[in-house]
C-alpha cells in the first residue's frame, strides 16, 4: 500500500494533462486511472483542466453542419444518373 | 435479466460466441442503420430520391474531411463527387461488413489523398508538442500558471458563438492528421476503431492525434477567453 501511494503521489500535473484525452476515452490501465483521480482528488487546477477537456469535445462535437449547395446537389444527381445509365 | 443469468451459465466460449454476436447485431442496429440499408435498396433499383437522402445524410462529414485534405473548396467538390461515383460503381461490392458511413469515408480518403497529393500539398505529421507549454508549471510539474476559467461562462452560452467559431478556427489550424482524427472522432462520432478503418492508422497512432488535436482546441480556447476577459 505505502508503495501505491508514493506512486500516486509522484504524478505531477505536468504528466496530468498529457493523460487527460487517454482518461476520458477510458483507454488507462486501472492503476494510472486510480493514481490520475486520486491526483484531481487533491488538485482543483488539474480537475479544472479536465472540465476544460471535456466542454472542448462538446463543443467541437456543435459545429454547425455545412449545407448542400443547389449546384453541388445538381452535380451529384447528374453523378447518379450517368451511373444509373451505364449500368443498366 | 434472465438472459443475463443464462449466459454467465455458460461455458466461457459460448458466452464469448454470443458476445460476439451480440455486438454484431448491435452495430447492425445502430440508429439510422435500418433506414440506411433500405436507402442502398431504393438507389440500387434506380430511386434519385434515396440516393440524395445518402447524400445529404454524409455530407457535412465528408466535405469536412475533403477540405482537410485539399486545400481548394472545388476540389474538395469534387473529391466528393468522385468518391460518390466510387460508391455507386462499388456497391455491389459493399458487403456490409463495416458500416456504410465507414465505407464510403474510406473511398473518400483515398481520393483525396491521391487528389491532394497531385495538388503537392504535404502531408502533415502531427507535432510533438507538449499538451500544454511547459513554461506553465513549475520545476516538480505542478501548475505554476494554471489553466484560466472559462468552462462556467461556455455552459452558460455567454459566448458560444465566439467560442464555436474559435473552434472552426483552431481546427483549420491544426496539422491535417490531427484535424481529420478530430473531425471523425469529435465531429462526426465515430468510434476509435472506425477512425483508425477510415484514415489506415494504427489504435495508438489514433489517440496520440486525438490527444494533441484536443490540447491544442483547449488551449485556443483558453486564449479566446483571456482575450475577451
Amino acid at each position: 500500500m505505502r508503495f501505491l501511494r508514493r506512486r500516486r503521489e509522484e504524478i505531477a500535473c505536468r504528466q496530468v494533462v498529457e493523460l487527460i484525452s487517454d482518461y476520458i476515452e477510458g483507454e488507462l490501465p486501472r492503476v494510472q486511472r486510480l493514481r490520475l483521480e486520486a491526483h484531481f482528488a487533491g488538485c482543483e487546477h488539474c480537475t479544472e483542466y479536465l472540465a476544460q477537456m471535456r466542454e472542448t469535445i462538446r463543443l467541437t462535437g456543435t459545429l454547425a453542419v455545412e449545407d448542400l449547395t443547389p449546384h453541388m446537389r445538381e452535380d451529384l444527381l447528374g453523378v447518379y444518373r450517368r451511373w444509373l445509365a451505364e449500368s443498366r | 435479466m434472465n438472459q443475463i443469468l443464462h449466459l454467465l451459465s455458460l461455458p466461457t466460449m459460448k458466452v464469448n460466441l454470443l458476445a460476439g454476436l451480440a455486438a454484431v447485431a448491435w452495430r447492425s442496429t445502430r440508429p439510422g442503420d435500418a433506414e440506411e440499408g433500405e436507402l442502398l435498396e431504393r438507389l440500387r433499383a434506380g430511386d434519385e430520391a434515396a440516393f440524395m437522402a445518402l447524400v445529404e445524410r454524409h455530407q457535412p462529414s465528408m466535405i469536412r474531411l475533403a477540405r482537410s485534405f485539399v486545400a481548394s473548396p472545388a476540389v474538395a467538390e469534387e473529391v466528393v463527387q468522385d468518391t460518390w461515383l466510387g460508391v455507386l460503381r462499388g456497391i455491389d461490392k459493399f458487403a456490409g461488413r463495416s458500416s456504410f458511413r465507414t465505407w464510403l469515408l474510406k473511398i473518400l480518403v483515398n481520393r483525396a489523398r491521391t487528389t491532394g497529393a497531385r495538388e503537392g500539398r504535404s502531408v502533415a505529421i502531427g507535432d510533438a508538442g507538449p499538451a500544454v507549454d511547459a513554461g506553465r508549471f513549475d520545476a516538480t510539474g505542478a501548475w505554476a500558471q494554471p489553466p484560466e476559467h472559462w468552462v462556467q461562462d461556455s455552459l452558460d452560452r455567454l459566448h458560444a458563438q465566439e467560442l464555436a467559431e474559435t473552434i472552426r478556427t483552431a481546427l483549420e489550424e491544426l496539422p491535417g492528421r490531427q484535424r481529420e482524427v478530430l473531425l471523425l472522432r469529435d465531429v462526426d462520432g465515430l468510434t476509435s476503431e472506425e477512425v483508425c478503418d477510415v484514415l489506415d492508422i494504427s489504435e495508438g497512432n489514433q489517440r496520440v492525434l486525438l490527444h494533441r488535436g484536443r490540447s491544442r482546441l483547449r488551449q485556443a480556447l483558453e486564449d479566446a477567453a483571456g482575450e475577451a476577459a
